[in-house]
């Protein structure tokens, strides 16, 4: 057998060029995304991290951007998702422990099904125009940190729901049968099997929707978070604003200064948006070592 | 020895394809009950109706009886949970709780209302004693059940079904995912296991109903073709499928 001979050769050497190719593309595709990435991190810092100060963090917005401070978006933020969080989690858990627990296969619940798969794709301006009708102005919420947080709520949910559904779908059936065999019924089977295996990717599924809620903006826009505001929130009908949104409103102000402000805000969003996921890759790492 | 299971005329429906034809038996209490023949015979299906894990099958029926200490348990009236706590199950694929050797054992004792820490203790030891395993894992009951060997999780699964004080121990295939040497310690176990309990399992391996076994049923196409005592059934079958089953002509 010859084991070089030159047509064989030829075709290798064609093979190799050819995966050397796509090696390079791949290259080059993950690298764009990383380089643009670092430019723009490394622009806001530039611009806005000599503006992140204790001042910065406490002071009101104002007219002069030397005295602006995110306080009261932040304050905003913090009370939102005070009310967004366990909402969220409540219902979202619930509903995926339904669907997939105890909901039989029938049309409707295929319905449902879709429907939630469905609603992760609405653009998020649409569910502010429902919060608008149905909470603003159906309830008479008024342009409240709890029509923003009910609107919000409805916009993360899809997200927690799919997540918890696929984080219980990932419990062996064998767990179930082992539960059941004993003469445990179902709640008992959940509470003490399939949730605790489940618990990672819940808890993953919650705070990375978290995330999403603290970084929209169309949805409060509509929903009537307001741009300037020189008060703190007292209760959940005052009316608020949000840190993307300050940040929105300092970038479109004429004065240079108010980029650096917009810029400052932008890290501590960047700050909060970061440490929330790096909670949900620790909880989950250190849940799924115990098995 | 007294019966303590009965099945009369059971027929059983998947949809429209009837899994078990008309099936009557009488198995003996504290002894072991044998369930050989081919895949999809019923073999399976049978012993899962003996403690209703059929239930959560969409789409199944069953017409017909099935008798334990005296209960026809398809009466309205039967309590499910109560009945898995008397017919305990190990299934074929070991499946411990991914939880401590200790909680998987304290499971069963704990669904059914037990909380006191000296009364869990006690039933874990037994338990655990009983299945062969409590010399192993004595000094380990807080590590996790994953950690076991195949054969040590079988055997852990075997003490937490023991651990609600069952009276029939259903096993599918309990040693057909181990070794050879976790099989026959399980098969000595099961022959400890019938001083007191009431033992009924599958098996693909006809030697192992030989070996453990004091009856042995015989299933084919969903009917049982022949049940009788172990050694009769295995030396002189009365009927020719049988025979050639155990002689290995098909199956």
């Amino acid at each position: 057998m010859l084991l070089n001979s030159p047509q064989d050769q030829a075709r290798v050497k064609r093979r190799r060029r050819k995966n050397q190719l796509f090696h390079f593309i791949f290259f080059v595709s993950t690298f764009f995304g990383v380089v643009a990435l670092a430019i723009l991190l490394l622009q806001i810092l530039i611009q806005g991290f000599s503006w992140l100060d204790w001042q910065f963090l406490t002071s009101f917005s104002s007219r002069k951007p030397e005295l602006s401070g995110i306080k009261v978006a932040m304050v905003g933020t913090i009370w939102m998702m005070s009310v967004t969080a366990p909402l969220t989690f409540i219902i979202g858990v619930s509903t995926a422990i339904y669907l997939e627990e105890y909901a039989r296969d029938t049309w409707f619940s295929r319905l449902i099904q879709v429907n939630i798969a469905n609603l992760a794709g609405v653009p998020s301006i649409v569910f502010g125009l429902l919060g608008l009708t149905v909470f603003v102005r159906l309830f008479g919420l008024g342009n409240s940190i709890l029509a923003g947080a009910l609107t919000m709520t409805l916009l993360v949910l899809p997200i927690i729901i799919v997540a918890s559904q696929e984080a219980i779908r990932g419990v062996p059936m064998s767990l179930r049968h082992a539960s059941f065999a004993l003469g445990a019924n179902r709640w008992q089977t959940i509470v003490r099997v399939v949730l605790p295996s489940s618990f990672p990717g819940i808890l993953t599924g919650s705070i990375l929707s978290m995330s999403r809620a603290i970084g929209e903006t169309a949805p409060l826009i509509v929903v009537g978070a307001v741009a300037y505001i020189a008060f703190l929130p007292e209760n959940l009908l005052s009316s608020f604003t949000v840190m993307p949104i300050q940040i929105y409103t300092w970038a479109g102000l004429p004065q240079k200064d108010f980029q650096n402000v917009a810029g400052a805000g932008i890290i501590l969003l960047l700050i909060m948006l970061l440490s929330m996921n790096a909670i949900a890759i620790f909880l989950r790492n250190k849940y799924q070592k115990k098995h | 020895m007294s019966n303590i299971v009965t099945v009369e005329n059971l027929d059983l429906y998947y949809g429209d394809f009837q899994a078990l034809k008309k099936v009557n038996m009488s198995i003996q209490e504290k002894s072991i009950t044998a369930f050989i023949g081919p895949s999809g015979c019923g073999k399976s299906t049978l012993l899962r109706t003996l403690n209703r894990m059929n239930d959560m099958i969409v789409g199944i029926r069953i017409d017909g009886q099935v008798i334990i200490n005296e209960t026809n348990i398809y009466d309205s009236a039967v309590n499910v949970e109560l009945l898995r706590k008397n017919i305990g199950m190990v299934f074929q694929q070991p499946n411990p709780f991914p939880k401590s050797i200790y909680e998987n054992v304290a499971y069963g004792p704990r669904i059914h209302g037990i909380s006191n820490r000296s009364e869990l203790d006690a039933i874990v030891e037994k338990s655990l004693k009983q299945s062969a395993l409590w010399d192993e894992v004595k000094d380990y009951l807080k590590k996790s059940a994953y950690g076991l060997s195949g054969g040590q999780q079988q055997r852990l699964c075997i003490a937490r079904a023991l651990a609600v004080n069952p009276h029939v121990l259903l096993m599918d295939e309990p040693t057909s995912a181990l070794d050879p040497i976790s099989t026959l310690k399980i098969e000595e176990l099961i022959q400890e296991l019938k001083q007191q309990y009431t033992i009924i399992i599958v098996t693909h391996n006809m030697q192992q109903a030989a070996r453990i076994s004091h009856d042995t049923a015989f299933f084919l196409h969903g009917e049982v073709v022949e049940f009788a005592d172990t050694e009769k059934l295995f030396s002189n079958p009365d009927d020719q499928r049988t025979e050639d089953y155990i002689s290995g002509r098909f199956g």
